[in-house]
C-alpha cells in the first residue's frame, strides 16, 4: 500500500485547515494521502496543482469543491455538495454521495461508484458526471452544459428545466421534470457516451443507455404564459 | 441547522453500550446545533423503573426532598416518590399511572413544565454545550434500548429548555424535528379548538401533538406520520421514538438531511454520516439516506 514519496495527513493528527493548506502548496506531481477523514467537511477542497490525493475513507460535506487540478479519490462516501463547483481535474468516489454531487461544477470529471443523493447535477455548467448506481429525484436540475451519466435509474423530474446537458440514463426514470424528453441516440452520442464511460472505468455498453435533453420550450418567456407568473 | 441522532439496538447484548454509542454520536452533531440540546433515553434503569411511570420538568419549583413530600401527600397510595434532579431537568418515578402522575405534578407544581412522561422514556433537557449536557445526565455509562438525540441551533423560537427537542407530548412518545413548518400556526388553532393543549409557541412541538392526537386516534406510526406528511408544510426531517418503534420521515422535497446505518444489531439515524462513524460494525453496515416522503419504521 502507498506510494513512493507519499505525504500522508492524519486527520486525528492536523485540522482540515492545515491539510487545505498543505495541498494549496503542494507541486505538480506529489502524491498525497488523508488518513482518518471520519466523515469530517471540506475535505481537500480548492486544489490548484497536478497533484494525486487519496482519502482512506468517508467525507463529510463538500469534499473535493472547487476543484481546479489533479485528482482526488475518496475510497468511502461523500456527503452533501461533493466537488461543487469544481472546474477541471477528476475527482472520484468509490461510494456514495448525498445531495447535490457536482452542483454548479463547471468542467473536469466527477465519478460516483455507487448512488447519489437528490439533484445530482444541480445547475451543472459543463461537468461530466458519471454515476454508476442511482441518482435520486431533481437530478441535473437546471442543468446548462456537460454531460450526466447514470447507470441506474433517476428518481422524480430527473432534468426539470434543463438547458444543453445531455443526459444518459440506463435505468429508469422516475418521471422527467418540466421541458425534459427522450432525444434519439445517433451515432456521435453513442461515441462520446463510450469515451465517458471509458474515462470512468465502466462496463456498460452505450447501446444499453437512452439520451435525455431539454425540449427548448422553456428558453424565451411567452406572453400567453404571464398568467402563470 | 439542527443536528439528530438517534439509535435503536435490535441486539440485547449491546444495551449495556447504549450510551456510550449514542455519546459518541451526540458529540458529532454539536456543531450543529450548540444552543442547547435534548436527549430521550429508553428503558434505562437508572432513570425508569418497571412498574412506575417517570415524568421529567424543568423548572422544579422545591427542592426534591420537598417535591416527593408534596407528591406523596397527594397520591397516598402511590408510596414511595423518587424525585432526582441533573441539570435543569427533574425526574420524578411512582408505581401510578402516567396520568395520574401528571395531574398530581399539575397540582403541586403548577409552574413547573412536563417535557416527558412514559414508562419507558426518560427525557432529559437542556440549555448550553450539548457536550456538557451529556456529562450532566451521566449520559456515556447508561444502558438501555433506544435513544433519540438533538442538539439545536434556533431559527424559529427561543433557546430555552423547553423549546429543546425531543417533544414528548403523550406516554412515550418522542418526536424530533430538524427544519421548519410554515402553516404550524394554522394547525395549532385547528387542535386548540379540539382541546388540545400547547407548552410552547415551537413549531415542532405542533408536528407531535398533531402525531400524538393521531397515534391516540387509533393510526399506526407508519400511517400517523403519513397522515402528518400530507397536513403539515415546510422543511423537516423528523425522528420519532415510541416504546417499542423508531421511525423517520424527510418532507418531500427532502431539503434536510437524513442517514441512516443499518446492522444486524442497531440502527443508527443521523444527521451527518460523521455521527455513525464510531458505531461498531459501521464498515459493513447498510447504508443509506431515506427517501423523500417515505416513512421508515423499525420497531422491537
Amino acid at each position: 500500500m502507498g506510494v513512493l514519496n507519499e505525504e500522508v495527513v492524519d486527520l486525528h493528527v492536523s485540522t482540515v485547515r492545515e491539510l487545505n493548506s498543505a495541498l494549496h502548496k503542494a507541486h505538480d506531481g506529489e502524491h498525497w494521502r488523508v488518513t482518518n477523514p471520519g466523515g469530517a467537511h471540506n475535505v481537500a477542497v480548492g486544489i490548484d496543482s497536478e497533484i494525486d490525493v487519496v482519502i482512506d475513507g468517508h467525507v463529510g460535506y463538500f469534499a473535493a469543491g472547487m476543484h481546479q487540478k489533479g485528482t482526488v479519490t475518496i475510497e468511502g462516501s461523500a456527503g452533501t455538495g461533493l466537488a461543487e463547483n469544481m472546474m477541471s481535474g477528476r475527482v472520484h468516489v468509490k461510494g456514495n454521495a448525498s445531495q447535490s454531487a457536482g452542483a454548479t461544477a463547471h468542467g473536469g470529471l466527477l465519478v460516483i461508484d455507487g448512488t447519489t443523493g437528490a439533484r445530482c447535477g444541480i445547475s451543472m455548467k459543463g461537468v461530466d458526471i458519471v454515476v454508476g448506481g442511482n441518482v435520486g429525484h431533481m437530478s441535473a436540475f437546471m442543468a446548462q452544459a456537460g454531460r450526466l451519466v447514470i447507470c441506474g435509474d433517476a428518481g422524480d423530474s430527473l432534468g426539470d428545466s434543463i438547458y444543453e446537458t445531455r443526459i444518459y440514463l440506463k435505468g429508469q426514470a422516475r418521471s422527467l421534470g418540466s421541458d425534459c424528453i427522450e432525444k434519439p441516440m445517433r451515432e456521435e452520442h453513442l461515441a462520446e457516451l463510450a469515451e465517458l464511460l471509458a474515462a470512468a472505468g465502466r462496463t456498460e455498453s452505450p447501446s444499453e443507455f437512452r439520451r435525455y435533453g431539454s425540449a427548448r420550450t422553456l428558453y424565451h418567456f411567452h406572453s400567453e404564459n404571464s398568467s402563470a407568473y | 441547522m439542527c443536528g439528530i441522532a438517534a439509535l435503536q439496538l435490535k441486539d440485547p447484548a449491546l444495551r449495556p453500550q447504549l450510551g456510550s454509542m449514542m455519546h459518541a454520536m451526540l458529540c458529532e452533531i454539536v456543531d450543529r446545533g450548540p444552543d442547547s440540546a435534548g436527549i430521550a433515553v429508553y428503558d434505562v434503569e437508572r432513570f425508569v423503573h418497571a412498574g412506575q411511570s417517570t415524568v421529567t420538568l424543568l423548572d422544579s419549583p422545591s427542592s426534591d426532598e420537598e417535591l416527593s413530600a408534596a407528591l406523596a401527600a397527594e397520591l397516598p397510595s402511590a408510596g414511595a416518590v423518587e424525585v432526582r434532579t441533573l441539570g435543569d431537568t427533574t425526574l420524578v418515578s411512582a408505581a401510578v399511572d402516567t396520568a395520574i402522575l401528571t395531574a398530581a405534578l399539575r397540582a403541586v407544581a403548577p409552574g413547573a413544565r412536563q417535557i416527558g412522561r412514559g414508562t419507558h422514556v426518560a427525557n432529559l433537557k437542556g440549555v448550553g454545550n450539548p457536550v456538557d449536557l451529556a456529562e450532566t445526565f451521566g449520559l456515556a455509562s447508561v444502558s438501555g434500548t433506544q435513544g433519540v438525540s438533538h442538539t439545536r441551533m434556533a431559527t424559529e423560537s427561543a433557546v430555552t429548555a423547553s423549546g429543546s427537542h425531543p417533544f414528548t407530548v403523550d406516554d412515550d412518545l418522542c418526536l424530533v424535528h430538524n427544519g421548519s413548518f410554515s402553516n404550524h400556526a394554522t394547525i395549532r388553532r385547528g387542535l386548540r379548538a379540539q382541546g388540545i393543549e400547547f407548552d410552547s409557541e415551537n413549531d415542532s412541538e405542533v408536528a407531535a401533538r398533531y402525531l400524538a392526537m393521531r397515534l391516540r386516534e387509533g393510526d399506526d406510526l407508519t400511517t400517523g406520520l403519513e397522515n402528518l406528511r400530507e397536513t403539515f408544510d415546510g422543511f423537516y426531517t423528523l425522528v420519532v421514538t415510541t416504546a417499542d418503534g423508531l421511525a423517520v420521515l424527510r418532507d418531500p422535497i427532502a431539503c434536510k438531511p437524513a442517514i441512516i446505518a443499518e446492522t444486524d444489531q442497531w440502527v443508527a439515524v443521523a444527521s451527518e454520516y460523521r455521527a455513525l462513524v464510531d458505531l461498531p460494525g459501521i464498515e459493513t453496515a447498510n447504508i443509506f439516506e431515506p427517501e423523500p416522503g417515505e416513512v421508515y419504521t423499525w420497531e422491537f
